[in-house]
């Protein structure tokens, strides 16, 4: 026996979800490379023009067929990447506008025959096409038994969609797996590509042709809108969090799995559309990554910048007492903040180094502690090699190279062994003192 | 074809203005809105922001569902049109937005950023289109429209505001023409001479956003941004110069809204969206073909007429060397008809099997052959390329050398003592 609550499950939502998460995977993993080659919005292209194909496939056959209606999809497909070149080629149309040309075109055909086919039944609504029709993939006989799953009949049972977009996603894996290398080098340098023997056009039309099929199996079930957005959502928000495009691809893998099963649960529970709502978590999955990845993230990139921030305050710091005691001044601290300039920053970064005990106040002065002067001398000797190679090497006349200098000093050790003073004349502190 | 109940007679008048007066307002309305569009498209595509606007009209669902849920929830009718069309505008705003925090503040590039705004904007709009349908009783039914648009629907007061925004955006446009046509063509001068990109930029968004909310009961949103991008793209083709290309824009824009609002007037099942950007695109692939200087047809004939005369000029050059008996002239190579019309021509002849250059075919090839050895001298002396890799670029270059450029390259040869004679048989 099942539980009823399971059969509820079974009956009304297990086709629905598997058909979101076929249809979010094989969109998903194919973004990867779109997104890679700057073609995003090619997803978003086909996924318009397909409509008058499945139109035209209806009016030509009169049935409903699914094969009629692949054939017909995927015909517009190809015509509209094809009509996408040639208008920017031959015609030297701005790529954008040459794709906004296209689909809208395509799109506006569509709409104009579906309200002519009189086909305005369960497949072909106009609303339907933007935003599939899940709810119809209900289970009609579902099992009471487990055992049922074992049976003869379950084939038949499952609705032909699910048996497409399983049958897609596989292709695809297929494809993406076998043909891996190849993608790769085409989409990251076409040159390259062809001088190692590849053809990035073949491949572009081969990745072309895959996202016509997988946006045509997904279509009838998600609609257009919730294919454009898994082309475009995990494979961005998969780049946001690494550099290595493999764990690019199952990173979008796992995010395109996590949208379909939230989207789909939260659209359940709110009682909405699940294609929308699905779109809505990709988004969402997106916005929170965007802020809070560890590598690429708003919160990562502002902290980043605030480290460096303080360490060049400390490092002015030290970096100015020490040319002080080499002439054998010294400075209070507020004199010290008046000639750095007065920020918190500059604050901050007094305190931080009397705490560290790299400087210490003796009578109102400040000065620099044993470790405080070893770590002065090294910015200033990194400062002054600066000056000196940016004179010597690159010719820039003595008194422009300060400021060069004085934002280099923090990032890089130029480490010329041999340079005792710096083009001004000043002593360059030996490594180690 | 029961599609077609009418006479002529309804035709003519829909066409002329003389139907309906509702009719009138939809058709003039939707003109004006075309003409708009037009204009301020040419901008966008120039600004290379076509994509944006679709994005941009996408982002509007949302708002026209967040609006009626608000409006209804505080007791309003939902339907009242301006609210719509400012909660439109917010979303579409904010939609824009979005892709500009995206770009400045992630990786990812300008077409993923649009594609994201889009989808998930419209998303969002599609649950909110769904909690209507399921809050309301059927009041709000009637948002689908706002999707593909339905011109039929449209009251006499909702077709004049439309035409009054298109005016106003109109006139809008051509005030700021000059600051536009700068922003749009030398971004850096403009910033440089002082003038403010941003806020020129966020006027021109502003316009579009008024364009495509106004025009979305009439066309729908995901069609609505055709109008902005075919016009200009199929004018385009017909001029370089800015002032002509907004001009033929407004009037491709202009066109398809008149005919597109008036067919579907006149017919059943024809949506006004559909039909107008079915029109626009018909012009656009017109435009593509025919247009006399961009066209392909005129640059096919162009480019075929040069392969002809470079295959002359070869055919002339190479007789021409044989007759100055160099060490590696060859019989030219050409197909057999080619040969034919040269002789017909009477640049050419041929006696006993051979073929020898008549007079005036010498004349050119002595031309072509000195143009050559003007062109191989300037590059071993001026450009530094070895005697033994010169002939390779020579061969295209010496069709298209013009008389000034001539002159130019004797003026410049004969300053390093290097003087190409007349090429007269020694």
């Amino acid at each position: 026996m099942i539980p009823e609550l399971i059969q509820t499950f079974l009956t009304l939502d297990l086709f629905p979800l598997l058909g979101a998460i076929f249809a979010s995977l094989s969109c998903g993993l194919l973004g990867n490379f779109l997104v890679l080659r700057k073609q995003s919005l090619m997803g978003d292209a086909i996924s318009h023009a397909v409509l008058p194909g499945l139109v035209l496939a209806f009016l030509i056959t009169q049935d409903r067929s699914p094969i009629h209606m692949f054939i017909g999809a995927a015909v517009s497909a190809l015509v509209t990447v094809i009509l996408v070149e040639v208008i920017k080629r031959l015609g030297k149309v701005e790529p954008g506008a040459a794709m906004g040309v296209v689909f809208s075109v395509l799109f506006a055909l569509g709409v104009f025959l579906l309200e002519n086919a009189n086909a305005r039944g369960v497949d072909l609504d106009a609303n339907c096409v933007l935003h599939g029709n899940l709810q119809i993939l209900f289970w009609t006989t579902s099992p009471t038994e487990w055992s049922h799953f074992l049976s003869e009949n379950i084939r038949s049972e499952v609705p032909r969609q699910i048996w497409t977009l399983l049958a897609t996603t596989i292709a695809v894996i297929i494809f993406i797996t076998v043909f891996f290398k190849e993608l790769r080098i085409a989409s990251f340098d076409a040159g390259i590509a062809t001088v190692q023997g590849i053809n990035a056009g073949v491949m572009h039309m081969a990745l072309m042709t895959f996202v016509a099929i997988a946006a045509v199996a997904s279509f009838e079930a998600v609609g257009s809108i919730l294919v454009i957005a898994m082309l475009i959502c995990p494979a961005a928000t998969a780049r946001l969090l690494t550099d290595r495009l493999i764990t690019q691809i199952l990173v979008s893998a796992i995010i395109a799995l996590l949208t379909a099963i939230g989207g789909y649960a939260l659209a359940s529970w709110m009682g909405v559309n699940a294609a929308g709502m699905m779109a809505s978590t990709a988004g969402a999955i997106l916005v929170v990554v965007m802020i809070g990845s560890p590598s690429h993230g708003v919160i990562a990139k502002a902290r980043n910048q605030r480290k460096l921030g303080n360490l060049v305050a400390l490092e002015d710091i030290l970096g100015a007492l020490y040319r002080l005691a080499e002439t054998e001044e010294h400075t209070t601290r507020e004199q010290l903040i008046a000639t750095l300039g007065s920020s918190k920053r500059t604050h901050k970064a007094i305190d931080r180094a009397l705490t560290h005990k790299l400087i210490k106040v003796v009578n109102t002065q400040l000065q620099l502690t044993q470790t405080g002067l070893a770590q002065g001398a090294g910015i200033i000797r990194k400062h002054r090699q600066w000056e000196g190679y940016l004179v010597e090497q690159v010719g820039i006349s003595p008194d422009h190279v300060h400021e060069t200098a004085e934002q280099l000093e923090h990032l890089i050790d130029p480490d010329l062994p041999n340079q005792h003073t710096d083009p001004h004349g000043k002593p360059i502190p030996p490594k180690n003192s | 074809m029961n599609d077609l109940p009418i006479n002529f007679e309804e035709i003519f008048d829909t066409l002329t203005l003389q139907g309906g007066f509702n009719t009138n307002a939809v058709i003039l309305g939707t003109t004006l809105l075309g003409i708009a569009a037009g204009v301020i498209g040419s901008f966008a595509l120039l600004r290379k922001r076509s994509l944006t606007a679709d994005a941009l009209s996408h982002a509007t669902l949302p708002g026209i569902a967040g609006a009626f849920l608000i409006s209804t929830s505080l007791g309003y009718s939902g339907r009242s049109m301006p609210l719509l069309m400012l909660g439109a505008a917010i979303t579409g705003i904010l939609g824009v937005a979005c892709i500009h925090l995206i770009l400045h503040h992630s990786r990812l590039k300008e077409d993923a950023a649009i594609g994201i705004v889009l989808s998930v904007f419209f998303g969002i709009g599609i649950v909110l289109l769904s909690l209507v349908q399921t809050s309301s009783s059927g009041g709000g039914a009637g948002l689908n429209h706002y999707i593909y648009g339905q011109a039929a629907a449209m009251t006499r007061s909702d077709a004049v505001l439309m035409g009054i925004i298109g005016i106003v955006a109109s006139l809008a446009a051509l005030i700021m023409l000059k600051e536009f046509m700068v922003v749009c063509f030398n971004e850096t001068f403009a910033r440089s001479t002082g003038l403010p990109v941003w806020l020129i930029d966020s006027i021109m968004l502003g316009l579009v956003v008024l364009i495509t909310v106004s025009g979305l009961q009439a066309v729908g949103l995901i069609l609505i941004v055709a109008m902005i991008i075919i016009p200009p793209a199929a004018a385009r083709f017909w001029t370089d110069r800015l002032w002509k290309l907004v001009l033929i824009s407004a009037i491709i824009g202009g066109l398809s809204g008149y005919a597109g609002a008036s067919i579907s007037a006149l017919f059943p099942r024809k949506p006004a969206g559909a039909v107008i950007v079915l029109v626009a695109g018909s012009i656009f692939g017109l435009s593509m073909l025919l247009a006399p200087t961009r066209g392909i047809l005129a640059d096919t004939i162009r480019r075929l007429r040069l392969k002809l005369l470079i295959a002359r000029d070869h055919v002339l050059e190479s007789l021409y060397e044989i007759e100055l008996q160099i060490d590696n002239a060859s019989q030219p190579k050409a197909s057999i008809i080619f040969i034919k019309l040269m002789t017909m021509r009477g640049w050419i002849m041929k006696t006993n099997n051979t073929l020898a250059l008549t007079d005036s075919g010498r004349t050119q090839g002595k031309r072509i052959h000195r143009n050559h050895q003007l062109w191989e001298q300037y590059l071993v002396s001026y450009a530094d390329i070895a005697p033994t890799h010169v002939d390779w670029s020579v061969d295209q270059v010496e069709h298209v050398l013009t008389d000034e450029l001539i002159a130019e390259l004797e003026e410049a040869l004969s300053q390093r003592g290097i003087t190409i004679d007349n090429g007269d048989p020694a």
